[in-house]
């Protein structure tokens, strides 16, 4: 599944990255590299984006980009 | 002059450092041709001094745009750019190993590297060693305390030890896989490049728009295309985690995010968190206006003194009139942009070294994004309510050149202060006070719908903008959301200062000169006084202003203007608005033997508006002309001001022309189709 589908408040590992290349050397550079474990912790009020915690920062991304990011649970 | 780069994430506490270590000597180094540029101070050592280059906060060195090739070209030695001495990264403790990222990638170019442990005191427990991790990283590591100030003296000697050792050997933490060396050694033999440099450029090179890479070079990227990205990426992080992560206490973020988490909580909440954005945004807003009014006037009334001071002693001559209108009057219309520009420059940096901007993106991104815009945007856009020529400095904040050129745009639609007195007058004079359905003001309904237009065309000019002048695929937003900090007030004062200072030094010098030139045009060529004798003072005004260029320009495009409702009172009043809106008025005053002192509030001008007849007998003023009138001020670029600061932002002229172009001309057929329109419906 995606980060999408995966429900607020919950954890789990990035199995893989998609998206346009930009995109995916974005997200792997700021440390969202197959392997990591990622928090999804709120949705914006306006429902876009999304807040995770990755490698104790916090990083947002939007909806459209949590739906490249492969998880497993 | 030996040179030193101060390197490293963003909200590490760099720019602190950098005031710590320069003593705020801090100047915009000067690059040309390329719009955000970095700051360089005087670093002073036992050995003698040192230039200090202050890199943008970056996470990586990969780079697609222009603005991004910056922190690899000065790290590089690339271009205008001599290679660097000594790199001072910047690393913030409690968010180690991705902060580290990026020493990985310098140490790959072979340079001299210290690190500067920012944050410790937030890591508290969590704060790794800094003798254990010196051993891994093969370089001195320096906690430091920018805030305070600890370190750093053991900061300065570290550097002085270092910056004149011989450059290390490239540092590589993992093994190139055999296609990879193939295309490394293929893109040094197509670019020159050294090894560090063909590894960034087969990362970085495709869909970019990056300066300085041979065609031979673009060909190998080409070749290649993404096949080495996760490999590399994931080979340094490898690394990472192998080696600095266990150096690190578990748990540590929670421990360090919990009182971030906790406001939080409150702030990005999806009622509260919202409605607490709402009011800082309308205290933002509200401040621009009100804050800075009584600034405002006491400049105004200030200079007023001073232009009054100086006829008094020169008398009603020509000199007079230069120095006291020209120049002191030129002098006010710079200084009077003071009081908003330094209060939005204040707000924005609190807001920034709070790390609640990163939260107004994160709140607003939803709105902007069908602009293609990120969040960032919005603060700016906000602030063109109250003047678009600190609204388009405080673009500055936005990364991607693109989102910051069509944001700026689309600022000077925004119904800023100085339409008002314009609206004022005309909804005053010609429209009724009656109630709409027993109530709503009629008059406060029409200012709301002169807002509510300016917003509607400006959304719809940035759609359309987005989509031709300046596509852009949709950028990724991976936006950090930093730990909440109380900033220090010096840094905030200092980059408000800085701000101002670039106002006054760029925009200041051309605003000036508009305000001299259109007193030129105002006052040029002279009535001959024996035509005007037994006239009274405000008589003979009217008559010199219709003598002069701006009069005759008034005359020689009533063809023009006759078809949007104008005579040429009217037209030269409007050319007066070029300088800047609320000129309007005074121009209008002038026309009408009023005097020029006259305001918004004035009931002579008032009834004089009404009283104003054609040929035929109707009155010049009808609503419909009022409303025309409106239309052309909603949606003109009469502000000299704002095309002065535009071409500073921009550093070119071809925005302000181009920006001065299409909204005149946007103004022109509106204020037509309203005239046109009005009377084809049976108004008149």
């Amino acid at each position: 599944m995606t980060l999408d589908d995966l429900p607020v408040s919950e954890s789990a590992t990035v199995t893989a990255i998609g998206g346009t290349r930009a995109l995916r050397l974005r997200l792997m550079e700021m440390g969202l590299v197959p392997g990591t474990q990622i928090d999804k912790l709120r949705v914006a009020p306006l429902g876009d984006p999304v807040e995770l915690r990755v490698r104790s920062g916090r990083l947002s991304v939007r909806r459209h980009e949590a739906r490249a990011i492969e998880v497993s649970q | 002059m030996r040179r030193i780069v101060l390197a490293g994430n963003p909200n590490t506490g760099k720019s602190t450092l950098f005031n710590r270590l320069t003593g705020g000597s801090a100047r915009v180094g000067n690059y040309p041709g390329i719009t955000v540029s970095p700051y360089e101070g005087k670093l002073v050592l036992p050995s003698g001094e040192a230039t200090l280059v202050d890199l943008p906060g970056t996470y990586s060195l990969t780079a697609r745009s222009l603005e991004e090739q910056l922190a690899v070209d000065v790290i590089d030695g690339r271009g205008d750019h001599s290679v660097p001495d000594l790199v001072v990264l910047c690393a913030d403790a409690t968010n180690l190993v991705r902060n580290l990222y990026v020493l990985l990638q310098v140490q790959e170019f072979g340079r001299n590297v210290i690190v500067a442990l920012t944050m410790l005191d937030e890591a508290g427990g969590a704060a790794p060693d800094a003798v254990a991790l010196r051993g891994a990283l093969g370089c001195r590591v320096l906690p430091v305390n920018p805030r305070t100030g600890e370190g750093v003296e053991a900061l300065k000697t570290a550097i002085e030890q270092a910056i004149d050792q011989p450059r290390p050997e490239p540092l590589w933490r993992f093994e190139p896989s055999p296609d990879l060396q193939v295309a490394m050694t293929d893109m040094q033999e197509a670019t020159g490049f050294g090894r560090g440099a063909a590894l960034w450029a087969l990362l970085s090179v495709g869909d970019d728009d990056l300066e300085g890479i041979s065609d031979e070079g673009r060909a190998v990227a080409a070749r290649v295309t993404d096949r080495f990205d996760d490999e590399v990426v994931e080979g340094r992080y490898r690394w990472l985690d192998a080696n600095i992560a266990p150096l690190l206490a578990d748990d540590a973020s929670d421990e360090v995010h919990a009182s971030t988490d906790r406001l939080d909580r409150i702030l990005l909440h999806p009622v509260l968190g919202f409605g607490i954005f709402l009011a800082l945004m309308t205290v933002l807003f509200q401040g621009l206006f009100t804050w800075s009014d009584p600034f405002i006037g006491l400049i105004e009334s200030g200079f007023g003194w001073l232009a009054g001071t100086v006829l008094s002693v020169t008398g009603p001559t020509l000199l007079g009139s230069f120095l006291a209108d020209g120049l002191v009057g030129g002098v006010g219309s710079v200084l009077v942009f003071l009081p908003q520009i330094m209060l939005l420059f204040l707000l924005l940096s609190l807001m920034e070294d709070t790390g609640y901007m990163a939260r107004v993106a994160y709140l607003m991104d939803r709105v902007m994004k069908p602009l293609g815009l990120h969040g960032r945007a919005f603060v700016p856009m906000l602030s063109g309510f109250a003047c678009a020529v600190p609204a388009i400095m405080a673009t500055r904040t936005m990364e991607r050149k693109r989102d910051r050129f069509l944001t700026m745009m689309i600022i000077p639609l925004m119904t800023c202060s100085a339409r008002l007195p314009v609206y004022t007058l005309i909804i005053a004079a010609l429209f009724p006070a009656g109630r709409v359905l027993g109530i709503f003001p009629t008059r406060g309904l029409m200012m709301t719908g002169m807002y509510l237009f300016s917003v509607v065309i400006a959304l719809i000019a940035g759609f359309v903008m987005s989509r031709t002048l300046l596509p852009a695929p949709p950028s990724p937003l991976v936006l950090e959301l930093p730990p909440y900090r109380l900033p220090r007030l010096i840094d905030v004062w200092r980059q408000t200062w800085r701000g101002t200072q670039h106002f006054l030094k760029d925009a200041g010098g051309i605003i000036l000169l508009a305000a001299v030139v259109m007193w030129g045009a105002l006052t040029f060529p002279r009535i001959d006084p024996t035509e005007v004798v037994g006239l009274g003072e405000d008589a003979v005004a009217a008559a010199q202003l219709e003598q002069s260029i701006a009069g005759r320009m008034g005359h020689a495009i009533e063809p023009v203007i006759r078809p949007v409702g104008w005579d040429w009172k009217i037209g030269v009043g409007m050319i007066g608005a070029f300088a800047a809106r609320e000129v309007f008025i005074s121009t209008l005053g002038e026309v009408y033997a009023l005097g020029g002192d006259v305001d918004e509030a004035d009931v002579t001008l008032r009834e004089h508006m009404k009283a104003e007849i054609k040929a035929d007998g109707k009155p010049v003023w009808s609503p419909l002309v009022g409303l025309s009138v409106m239309v052309f001020i909603a949606l003109g670029a009469q502000c000299t001001s704002t095309l002065a600061v535009l071409k500073r932002e921009t550093k070119t002229w071809r925005w302000p022309a181009f920006l001065f172009v299409w909204m005149t001309v946007l103004a022109y057929v509106a204020s037509l189709a309203v005239y046109q329109g009005g009377l084809a419906l049976g108004f008149s």
